[in-house]
């Protein structure tokens, strides 16, 4: 016999199930007395700093029929890269940005949609620069545990070149599940970034 | 608080993403391994809420919804600790939780399972743990429901749980089930969990030391979020 370590084990995952917007987005599905909004439904205050932008996209399933439940997460840094998080130690992140947001797919459409502004570049470990991401956060009826991925933008062709986490992807075909082009839309700069769970275009997931 | 990276995450002890026993899984499950990709400070960041974010009432659900009395069922408390996988109290986790009501009826546009509608319970909550990990909510017992996956499925009464902890690699949804309820050991959805030890972890004792008399049991549920290194000796290459 050794020492024990005496570590406990993370809390097994469950799905969250069809009824998740009861809990995550309860004034999306009609509960509208208990809180007073949905907490991620802003991102942006007037005076948050930064190139607005607006993040669109469906969930796809293996059949290519768009997913009504999911709910989708996002996590960024702000427009100088900064995350407001007592963990970042490289200066004050924007105070007008909260970095989080989460939508409910339209139950119509399956489609997610995020207002926010484009994050500046994060360092990775060893100090290079990563390109501007966004982390996205899946979860829905039928996934057993969250789906970790994330967005890098279209329109950031050479810092995605040099990006160090892409740049060790073995099969290359499968970047570009992670990129999403640019549009227009309204006057605004739109990425379009639809995730595909399975199938040919399945999207890259993280192992966080 | 150190910040360093997370522990990888135990793939083998959660379930696995396609279970054909879950039938909805059998889509919805990636088929392609996953990337490693190791922590960076996008994984190691993550929102933070404060106690401002809650109302009065946010961890009450016998209260929240009420309109002309309060809701039908059980009247129960929830509580427990979130902590990491080193036991350390895990504080100012963000908890979200939802449930049907007592009938087992989720109030919800896409349910369709015959038991009524309580107009007085919502079936949400949520709450944010203390300094010491502590977090504690009051509820209605939730019923058992049936679902459409085998023919005669149920599911074993449950609340759903969503938690945030400091890193956005911690973010975590799960269900606590209740001490003795035979269903658990029928439930599909249960079943996606491989290991018997690790199903044990999400079903809640009753805990009749917190209860309080003529008025509510207590039920006790801890939490344990992904633990994270110390970053005191963390490699760093050249040039940072
Ligand atoms: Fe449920």
């Amino acid at each position: 016999m050794v020492q024990s370590l005496d570590r406990l084990k993370e809390s097994p995952s469950q799905t969250a199930g069809p009824y998740v917007h009861i809990g995550c987005t309860p004034n999306y599905c009609g509960i509208e007395q208990v809180f007073p909004e949905d907490l991620g439904s802003r991102m942006l205050k007037e005076e948050t700093r930064g190139e607005r932008i607006r993040i669109v996209g469906r969930v796809f399933d293996g059949v290519g029929t768009p997913l009504k439940d999911a709910l989708v997460e996002v996590w960024q840094a702000d427009a100088a890269g900064l995350y407001p998080s007592p963990q970042e130690t490289r200066g004050k992140a924007d105070p007008a940005f909260t970095g989080f947001g989460r939508s409910a797919g339209d139950m119509a459409t399956g489609e997610f949609v995020f207002e926010t502004i484009k994050p500046g570049s994060v360092p990775f470990k060893d100090g290079r620069p990563q390109a501007p991401h966004v982390t996205l956060w899946i979860v829905a009826r039928g996934i057993n545990i969250g789906l970790h991925t994330r967005l890098y933008f279209g329109d950031e062709g050479a810092a995605n070149e040099a990006d160090p986490i892409l740049a060790r992807i073995e099969h290359r075909s499968r970047v570009a599940t992670l990129i999403a082009p640019k549009t227009v839309e309204g006057g605004i700069a739109t990425y379009r970034h639809d995730i595909f769970l399975q199938g040919e275009k399945e999207t890259i997931f993280f192992d966080i | 608080m150190s910040g360093g990276s997370f522990y990888q995450r135990d793939r083998r002890w959660h379930p696995p993403a396609y279970d054909p026993g879950y039938k909805t899984s059998v889509t919805r499950s990636p088929q392609k391994a996953l990337i490693a990709l190791d922590n960076t400070l996008s994984e190691m960041t993550g929102p933070v809420f404060g106690h401002d974010t809650l109302g009065p009432l946010d961890d009450d659900m016998i209260l929240n919804f009420a309109k002309d009395g309060e809701p039908i069922g059980q009247r129960i408390i929830v509580h427990g600790r979130v902590l990491d996988e080193d036991a350390r109290p895990v504080p100012g986790a963000l908890i979200e939780v939802w449930q049907a009501n007592a009938g087992g009826r989720y109030r919800h546009k896409k349910e369709s399972y015959l038991a009524p509608l309580d107009p007085n319970f919502g079936g949400c909550g949520r709450t944010i743990s203390g300094p010491d990990g502590s977090y504690r909510f009051r509820t209605i017992k939730p019923g058992p429901y049936p679902w459409p996956n085998g023919p005669n499925d149920w599911r074993p009464a449950h609340i759903h749980f969503s938690i945030f902890g400091q890193g956005f690699a911690q973010r975590l949804i799960t269900q606590m089930y209740f001490e003795g309820d035979p269903l658990i050991w029928l439930c599909p959805i249960v079943s996606t969990i491989p290991d018997k030890a690790a199903i044990e972890r999400l079903i809640a004792p009753l805990d009749m030391a917190n209860t309080v008399p003529m008025d509510a049991r207590a039920y006790k549920f801890d939490i344990v979020l992904r633990g994270r290194r110390s970053t005191l000796f963390e490699n760093r290459m050249e040039g940072n």
